[in-house]
């Protein structure tokens, strides 16, 4: 096990989306601009942080029967920090993810990864899990808000910077914007995934 | 603010910002439980009483606990702790009463602590300042709306169980939202019965 594995792991294998599959809700739901999906990965990339430290610092004084209710007490109060922060600091972006910030409470993701990592290893790896994974989610949103938003609106522009303008040669479709745009987003890429994934096996690897 | 009629906050919940297709809350359950009615069938039942119950109780718990104390910062914890309590109660009594179902939900029934659309709704009624009876209402028609996706998704993937799909799509998670995509086109187009304020 070494430390940069464990982080690029956290990327590609066992990356929340496409290969542990968690966390779907705010995927789909926040990913309408890059903007929001880069503020909704930051938001679960510090509760991730936060609780696996704080879960794996703590894991041989739980008692295994109440071990669920502590991990989510640990992850709530994350959460009420981020929710806190994000309203004093970034009000327009706190309106804009709305619900999904207090909801990161039941990201599948920051429990999933409280039970099967941080209450296993020692805090130094749980660290490195929290950030592999905390990144590859980035990774996902960013992804997923790229397309969304360049079909949709035909702009591309995160925090004000212009990175893509097709406005002048095609004409967006609200559709991608709407939720069933999200669901077909993820259902194509996740095809694609499979499609290497196979491809991978077939030839032995 | 002009009071909202029950009748929408109704048709709302279950058609117009329908949980699974609109508002992309509960996903989890909804591809993972979704193979089979008869699972489908007996997670919807679980989440709506656990819906109706956490909108009841949470709404007394933020009224008369956390907005007197002045301790509303702290409603996310309060309310994932009612909700945790609540779903241990409904494992004790569908295990107790109803071990078949109880197999056949398996693991998904203690996740229905950390199934978004229970504390979404929850959290959403405390947003809107909805009152105690639009409170409820919100939580059955939230549970309901849930109710009505999951029931079609999992016909929808037992009847096409025949049907040939490619490999990479598979019938797994990929399968599912290729379904859920067209399932929520349909569902967008509820969006003209309630004229948006």
């Amino acid at each position: 096990m070494n430390p940069l594995s464990e982080f690029i792991r956290g990327i590609t294998k066992d990356n929340p989306t496409f290969g542990l599959v968690l966390g779907l809700c705010p995927t789909l739901a926040v990913t309408t601009s890059v903007e929001n999906g880069i503020g909704m990965a930051l938001g679960t990339l510090f509760v991730l942080v936060g609780s696996n430290v704080m879960v794996s610092a703590i894991r041989n004084h739980i008692p295994g029967a109440v071990r669920l209710p502590i991990e989510i007490i640990v992850i709530a109060t994350f959460v009420t920090i981020v929710d806190m922060v994000m309203e004093a600091f970034t009000p327009a972006l706190y309106e804009s993810l709305g619900v999904f910030i207090p909801l990161i409470v039941v990201n599948c993701i920051v429990i999933g990864r409280a039970e099967a990592y941080a209450l296993k290893n020692g805090v130094f790896y749980s660290t490195i899990d929290a950030f592999g994974e905390g990144t590859g989610f980035l990774l996902v949103l960013v992804l997923i808000g790229g397309i969304r938003e360049f079909f949709g609106t035909g702009i591309i522009d995160p925090f004000g910077i212009t990175v893509i303008n097709a406005s002048a040669v095609m004409n967006p479709a609200m559709f991608m914007i709407l939720s069933p745009g999200a669901f077909l987003t993820i259902s194509v890429l996740m095809t694609f995934v499979n499609y290497r994934k196979q491809q991978k096996a077939a030839k032995g690897g | 603010m002009v009071e909202k009629a029950l009748f929408t906050i109704m048709l709302e919940g279950v058609f117009v910002k329908n949980f699974l297709l609109i508002q992309f809350l509960g996903l989890c359950s909804f591809v993972g439980v979704t193979k089979d009615v008869k699972s489908a069938t007996g997670m919807s039942g679980a989440v709506v009483f656990v819906l109706a119950m956490s909108a009841t109780v949470s709404f007394a718990l933020f009224n008369f606990v956390l907005v007197p104390l002045k301790l509303e910062f702290l409603r996310t914890i309060a309310f994932i702790v009612v909700i945790a309590a609540l779903v241990q109660l409904v494992e004790f009594i569908v295990r107790k009463h109803v071990p078949a179902l109880y197999r056949s939900l398996g693991i998904y029934l203690p996740l229905i602590t950390t199934n978004c659309a229970v504390l979404g709704a929850v959290l959403l009624n405390v947003m809107n300042d909805y009152n105690f009876v639009q409170s409820v209402t919100f939580g059955v028609a939230a549970g309901l709306g849930y109710t009505v996706a999951m029931l079609m998704m999992a016909g929808i993937r037992e009847r096409s169980n025949i049907v040939n799909v490619p490999k990479a799509v598979g019938r797994g998670v990929t399968y599912a939202f290729f379904v859920a995509t067209i399932m929520s086109m349909s569902f967008v187009n509820f969006f003209g019965v309630i004229p948006l304020e």
